[in-house]
């Protein structure tokens, strides 16, 4: 199989364990991770914590409802974010989401609580992978983006590249690490603990192909439902990273959720980089010679 | 009223709502996590090295032997210092060698490796002939290698910070090698006032100015066409740095135009272009670090191209509100 230079950076590309140089392959795999039935009971972030031996990532007390984890990083690679709103009540639909007694509130107005359990995208176009330059960081069989500890050297440039904010250096160790979509378990044939810690199945493990069909059908029922602030997010293979493995079903925008609303993989303007810098580099060469012209001794 | 008794949390008047909206007002991207001041100086030392070996090569083959020794040492000098950056700035410094495992053109540190490894072993062999006399026509291929090296050595640095995901830094990848590039000649040309004599300095002086002058514009060029995120080199941190090599820089530029010929004054004009290198760079690093922090930076830029793009009459319903500013009403 071939691929352009487009798809090979941030054009739609349906097979990337194709384009990572998989001859065969496994169908790619990824979660549906719909939060209009998650709970917040934080289960996925415990059992990733304890299958994969993450260490304690400290511990604070951020007034930040009830999210104490704050986001995702070196040593949390699932994240529940907690956001507590005033909607204006219209009676929709009842998702069987916490609620307060609303007696505080004025009468058309409903506390809601929105929680989504984020994890790393296993982008299409995966910019850490992409600046990765030992090669640490690669695309498996699955078509997800695993970090190798063993030959991560810390260059931290994996960090500033990702458009979602997901991996980080642990301090310390020195190297990334991030959600590996449990590559051990995947081998085995196991699904990754998260998913199957989550009692709602808010986390959903499976064929990409068939996570993306099974999301279109629960967004739908929720329109039909009267919920029409239901929305999907990351599951557009035409969007700035090629669409993700893992996507979500959303019930606001994805900045309340601490999510990029359009994120792009800053690899699509490589080409572009490179050919400013080749111009400035032989600008810096004809600059020099330019200051020896006529220049007498 | 003492700092003791003004309240914990400011009254809400004086907290500007924002006009985006965003998780607890938390960033969206990780700080880069490059040290300060390893990152910076890494960048300067490498612009420097790059130019010099260019500059070094062109004063010996037009019998400078002055200028071609302080910029043959100034190459060296900045290659080994720029490795050592590098190699400190790692979370395993002993696995540095893993940059040498591939060559990946995605990735500009990959490509930036391939360049400065082989660019610092031929300075520093031309240096070693140059300082021993040992082995000289050795010593000039090693210098001639090491110049072919020297124009990338002067960009692939903006390349790596513009391809990241920090506004800051993405959104520059046009102005940033030109940048870079000027910000390099001037400093090789800082140095090659510094430390040859003034018989031999007028390419120096000319490089010197002009490449102050084509940093100045260039970054002028940048702050305008980045817009609001363009405002991150002109606050705070990097504000002062940006300000801070603009005006060394500039005196740079005035100095070695005017005064090459007074040693005095070309050693200073030299140090101030230098400075102003440097400044620029500290300038720069600063911007993305800043970008990074702000969600602004990453969220409302995006926000915008969505609302563009969505079709006209499917403006989203009433919007949310946080209960904080809600509950009170
Ligand atoms: S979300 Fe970030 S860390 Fe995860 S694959 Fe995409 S770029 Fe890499
Ligand atoms: S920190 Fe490790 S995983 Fe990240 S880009 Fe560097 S070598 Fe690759």
């Amino acid at each position: 199989m071939s691929f352009t230079l487009d798809e090979r950076l941030s054009a739609p590309l349906m097979d990337p364990a194709a384009e990572a140089g998989y001859a065969e392959h496994p169908p790619r795999m990824g979660f549906f991770t719909d939060t209009s039935v998650c709970i917040g009971c934080k289960a996925c972030e415990v059992a990733c914590k304890e299958w994969n031996a993450i260490p304690e990532g400290g511990l604070d007390l951020t007034g930040m409802s009830y999210d104490n984890s704050v986001g995702l990083g070196a040593s949390t690679w699932r994240h529940v974010a907690f956001v507590e709103q005033a909607t204006p009540n219209r009676d929709a639909v009842d998702l069987g989401m916490p609620s307060v007694p609303q007696g505080a509130l004025q009468d058309d107005r409903e506390l809601r609580w929105l929680m989504a359990s984020d994890v790393c995208k296993h982008c299409t176009h995966a910019a850490c992978l992409d600046v990765c330059p030992t090669g640490s960081l690669f695309r498996t069989e699955f078509g997800t983006v695993v970090v190798q500890e063993d030959i991560c050297n810390g260059c931290g440039y994996c960090v500033p590249a990702c458009p979602y904010g997901v991996i980080d250096l642990r301090p310390g160790d020195g190297r990334a690490w991030k959600c590996t979509l449990c590559y051990d378990r995947l081998g085995a044939g196991l699904e990754p603990a998260c998913a199957k810690a989550c009692p709602t199945d808010s986390i959903q493990y499976g064929p990409l192909d068939e996570l993306r069909d099974r999301a279109a059908e629960r967004v739908d029922a929720l329109h039909e439902a009267g919920a029409e602030q239901a929305r999907l997010y990351g599951h557009d293979p035409a969007d700035g990273v090629g669409g993700d493995g893992a996507f979500f079903l959303l019930l606001d925008e994805p900045e309340v959720y601490g999510l990029p609303p359009d994120p792009v993989v800053t690899t699509r303007d490589l080409p572009a980089m490179w050919r400013r810098a080749a111009v400035a580099a032989a600008g810096t060469v004809a600059a020099v010679a330019a200051a020896f012209l006529g220049c007498r001794r | 009223m003492s700092p003791r008794e003004q309240p914990a949390v400011p009254p809400a008047e004086a907290r500007r709502a924002p006009d985006f909206r965003s998780y607890y007002g938390r960033p969206i991207l990780k700080r880069p996590t490059w040290k300060n001041p390893d990152v910076p100086v890494y960048l300067f030392a490498g612009g420097l090295a790059g130019a010099s070996a260019v500059l070094a090569e062109l004063a010996a083959a037009t019998g400078r032997p002055g200028l071609a020794r302080t910029a043959r040492l100034g190459a060296a000098g900045g290659a080994l210092a720029g490795a050592g950056l590098l190699v400190h700035d790692l979370g395993r410094p002993a696995r540095f060698l893993n940059m040498l495992r591939m060559l990946k053109i995605t990735s500009p540190l990959s490509v930036g490796s391939w360049i400065l490894a082989p660019f610092s072993g031929l300075t520093t062999a031309a240096a070693a002939a140059e300082l021993t006399g040992v082995a000289p026509a050795l010593g000039r291929v090693a210098g001639v290698g090491a110049a072919a090296l020297g124009g990338p050595m002067t960009t692939y640095t903006a390349v790596l910070l513009s391809d990241t995901a920090v506004p800051a830094w993405h959104d520059a990848y046009r102005e940033l090698p030109v940048v870079f590039a000027a910000s390099a000649v001037s400093a090789a040309g800082g140095l090659g006032l510094l430390g040859a004599g003034a018989g031999e300095n007028a390419p120096a002086a000319r490089l010197g100015a002009g490449g102050a002058a084509v940093e100045l514009a260039a970054s002028a060029v940048l702050e305008r066409r980045l817009g609001e995120i363009g405002a991150k080199y002109s606050t705070g941190r990097a504000g002062r740095w940006m300000a801070a090599a603009r005006a060394l820089s500039a005196a740079g530029m005035v100095g070695a135009l005017t005064g090459r010929g007074q040693r005095r004054v070309a050693a200073v004009s030299g140090l101030a272009l230098l400075a102003g290198s440097l400044a620029l760079r500290f300038g720069v690093f600063h911007a993305g670090m800043a970008s990074a922090a702000d969600p602004r930076d990453t969220i409302v830029p995006q926000r915008r191209r969505l609302d563009a793009a969505r079709p006209a009459g499917t403006e989203p319903g009433p919007q949310p509100s946080p209960t904080r500013g809600v509950t009170t009403t």
